[in-house]
């Protein structure tokens, strides 16, 4: 079974959410994501400074299998890419929830972020197929 | 309800994803596709390809049977053991199939054929083999081991029956030796040295455990496509098909033109365009990131439209996406590819792209 981490956000689409002391979103996708994905190879993430709308498609990650979006969880504008994965791609399979981060980002609204999945509901998400 | 092979049950012990390829429930991966196709290119991997169909055929007039219906010459084969690559076509020049042929012994020889094409093929053989007098057998009992890599030849020789040890170490690439239902071939679809074993499926669990056990690395489909485009070599259904002739997708050099006479099915249809073929294939390389697919359109300087990757994927090896295009004999370099809404530079490259462990673009 994929791991789900009882204290971040979900989005239906993989996406997670943590939200750090100041405020800050730290965005990646889920266990099962990276699962489904496979072995990663190339991430192209949003660069700081862009605005997002929510739902936005603003991320691609590459498998050897397939390129998939991935999508803003809340409106925004993005703060910090994570450089690391250019180099080293795989840590989006090594370490989704760590050190495979995409982006960080600053809400437009917090209270959209409590909107989000729980862990149950995404798992429920998963339940379902 | 998909086919299973012998090694279903290892496979689902081992965590493998299962796909359905062809028909068959198949492992595309372990662990990481990523992995397995380095063990492969630095140690030793081995592939469960038992969906692939090994066909034996027989008769006085079976080398005659297969000159008709093969574009490569089995006239070429003067020794027992000896192998050949050569694409089936049809009267049109389409490549019905791609295969490995092998003479046994007296005037007997053997094919393996691929998994989506085997029934085809077997009513192909069929509707040609009564004219002939050819015995045509497939034979579902047995099932087919790849151990590709450096280690792979080492690895397998002590698991061999005794009497077939020697033999099997002293082959001679494209070449096959045999002891009772034990078959080897020095033949592999990676670009490495190693074997190809068609064997019974009781025997295909025991070397595959003894083997699992000395250390080859299990590796599904992903691994195999990831190595084999490496290796420059086709994918049938994507580099060609029943519209696509041997000479549009980088197989010519299979066709054997001499003896002139040789009348085999297609070559009508091959000499009316053996000096200019409609469409030729291309080696390609992006520089950058990104990964090529199969199906992305190409075009050349002027934009104009010129064909499309017929294969594609990321070379692990290399670490940078390459592929196949498909384009119109007179488009001319350099070429572009569409990925995901953009237009990006494809680099032309001679394949292979990577050959026993080392890249030579």
């Amino acid at each position: 079974m994929s791991n789900v981490p009882a204290d971040l956000k979900y989005v239906k689409s993989h996406e997670w959410v943590r939200k750090l002391a100041d405020g800050t979103l730290v965005i990646g996708v889920t266990d099962h994501a990276q699962d489904a994905l496979g072995d990663v190879v190339f991430v192209e993430t949003p660069a700081a400074g862009r605005k997002l709308a929510a739902e936005e498609s603003c991320a691609v990650v590459e498998s050897v299998k397939a390129a998939s979006d991935i999508y803003a969880p809340v409106a925004g504008t993005v703060l910090e890419a994570n450089a690391a994965l250019a180099d080293k791609p795989e840590l989006l399979n090594d370490a989704p929830y760590g050190e495979g981060w995409l982006w960080k980002m600053r809400a437009d609204d917090i209270a959209a972020v409590d909107r989000l999945l729980d862990a149950a509901g995404y798992e429920a998400v998963l339940a379902a197929g | 309800m998909l086919k299973k092979t012998a090694l279903h049950d290892a496979h689902a012990a081992l965590g493998a994803k299962l796909v359905d390829f062809a028909g068959w429930e198949m492992p595309v991966q372990y662990r990481s596709a990523l992995d397995e196709h380095h063990a492969v290119r630095t140690a030793c991997g081995m592939f469960d390809v038992s969906h692939m169909q090994a066909v034996d055929f027989s008769g006085a007039r079976t080398a005659d049977f297969l000159r008709h219906l093969l574009a490569n010459d089995v006239a070429k084969l003067s020794a027992p053991g000896g192998a050949r690559y050569t694409c089936l076509l049809n009267p049109e020049g389409g490549v019905i199939d791609d295969l490995i042929v092998t003479r046994r012994d007296g005037d007997a020889f053997r094919s393996v054929v691929n998994a989506g094409t085997a029934d085809k093929d077997i009513a192909w053989f069929q509707t040609h083999a009564a004219a002939y007098g050819v015995t045509v057998k497939q034979r579902t009992d047995l099932g087919i081991l790849a151990v590709q890599g450096p280690q792979a030849r080492t690895l397998v020789v002590p698991h061999l029956p005794a009497a077939l040890r020697e033999r099997a170490f002293a082959l001679k690439p494209f070449t096959a030796a045999w002891e009772g239902e034990w078959y080897v071939s020095r033949t592999g679809y990676t670009g490495e040295d190693g074997f190809e074993l068609v064997l019974p499926h009781a025997d295909i669990v025991a070397l595959w455990n003894a083997l699992l056990a000395d250390g080859a690395m299990p590796c599904g489909l992903g691994a195999r496509d990831s190595l084999r485009l490496e290796a420059g070599m086709n994918l049938y259904g994507n580099d060609m098909d029943e519209t696509v002739s041997p000479l549009e997708c980088g197989l010519g050099w299979t066709v054997a033109w001499v003896p002139e006479d040789r009348a085999f099915i297609g070559r009508a249809a091959l000499e009316k365009q053996r000096a200019s073929p409609p469409r030729r294939m291309v080696a390609v390389m992006l520089d950058g990131r990104g990964v090529l697919r199969a199906h992305m359109p190409v075009r050349d300087a002027a934009q104009r439209d010129v064909g499309q990757l017929s294969s594609g994927g990321f070379a692990p090896t290399l670490k940078q996406s390459i592929g196949f295009a498909r384009v119109d004999a007179q488009a001319s370099a350099p070429f572009e590819v569409e990925i995901r809404g953009r237009w990006l530079p494809l680099k032309q490259v001679k394949a292979p792209f990577v050959r026993n462990g080392k890249a030579l673009v």
